[in-house]
């Protein structure tokens, strides 16, 4: 009955989505903004990457508030799951198999390192903050999984993360100090393609790497360790 | 064919959309329910991407001289499924974490005997 339910209603609203997708042309340029952002993005930003361009100067106040959304997460969890558990469990782990070490030890630094270069370059290459964040999350995911009873430092962890958020905030009111707009591009833009260049975009995506890589890791941390 | 070709991506995109939505309306285990929600969140992304879609359109880096901007993809939607991807990550994590609290408090991921929800 549950079952039926559940297809029928889904049906209704595939209908309707049916409709209205047929007037909605595949494959062809629907917005003009996304066409300017690509036309005029280097002259105005720097940054040759028109994604990263996109998220950190056009729409770097929506990004803010995407960063905040992952903190909350991030609290969040801290909040539901480790709230009652102060002191740590000494359980019994099982050692990983001696290819699993060693991937691990092997990868782990090439990960860290992949990940910082995808968020220094991120104004250049595909690439940026959040996913470099994401490549270092899995790093130390890894170490959770393979190299067993190593931690990471809690407080660091924290430390790094706050960090990034104030070097983001305090840029963007910096722009409102000089007399322009939040987030402002206050720095010299310098010759595109080059690595100092775009401005404030590279120390913004930096700050962001190193926020999402700690937080992810914070995450990963809480469930592993005091899920039990 | 022709409307295979037309459709194919959003069709792709709306196949996960609603096998995310039927598994969160009719699962009973509360672990599927997230991944299911897992599932239409990637969905989400994949029809967000296929929008900004062009036709024989190259990814809007200008990695090197001599590149067409007419033949850009679109980089606000990118742009957005970007921070979309890391949220949805951070928010599993949540949903999981009140999982494991729902399991410590019930002793059952079976959400037809927690009793005290409405759904």
């Amino acid at each position: 009955m549950r079952k039926l339910i559940g297809i029928l209603s889904l049906l209704i609203i595939a209908g309707g989505i049916a409709l209205s997708l047929k007037e909605i042309p595949f494959g062809i340029p629907k917005t003009k903004i996304g066409d300017h952002f690509i036309k005029k993005g280097v002259e105005e930003t720097g940054a040759v990457n028109i994604v990263t361009s996109v998220v950190v100067v056009y729409r770097g106040f929506d990004t803010l508030g995407e960063v905040t959304v992952l903190f909350t997460a991030a609290i969040g969890l801290g909040a539901v799951i480790g709230i009652y558990r102060k002191k740590r469990v000494n359980r019994k782990v099982e050692s990983s198999s001696l290819i699993v070490y060693t991937g691990c030890r092997f990868l782990f630094p090439i990960l860290l390192l992949v990940g910082t270069y995808i968020f220094i370059h991120g104004h250049l290459t595909p690439g940026g903050g959040f996913q470099g964040g994401a490549v270092i999350a899995s790093a130390f995911l890894l170490m959770y999984l393979g190299c067993k009873g190593k931690r990471i430092n809690e407080n660091l962890s924290k430390v790094v993360e706050v960090l990034g958020g104030l070097t983001f905030i305090g840029l963007g009111i910096a722009g409102l100090i000089m007399g322009k707009d939040f987030l402002f591009n206050f720095l010299p833009k310098g010759e595109p393609a080059a690595l100092l260049s775009a401005g404030i975009i590279p120390i913004i995506y930096i700050a962001i790497g190193l926020k999402v890589g700690s937080e992810l890791t914070g995450i990963i941390d809480n469930l592993i360790e005091k899920s039990q | 064919m022709i409307f295979l070709s037309e459709y194919i991506y959003y069709i792709g995109a709306f196949s996960l959309i609603f096998i995310g939505l039927y598994i969160v309306l009719v699962k009973k285990n509360l672990i599927k329910v997230i991944i299911g929600l897992s599932i239409l969140d990637t969905g989400i992304n994949l029809f967000l991407i296929t929008l900004g879609y062009i036709r024989e359109g190259t990814a809007p880096v200008f990695s090197k001289p001599g590149l067409n901007a007419d033949k850009m993809v679109d980089p606000v939607p990118q742009a957005l499924v970007l921070t979309a991807i890391v949220i949805g990550v951070a928010v599993l994590a949540l949903a999981v974490s009140l999982a494991v609290k729902l399991y410590k408090h019930y002793g059952t991921l079976n959400l037809r005997k927690i009793k005290e929800q409405k759904w």
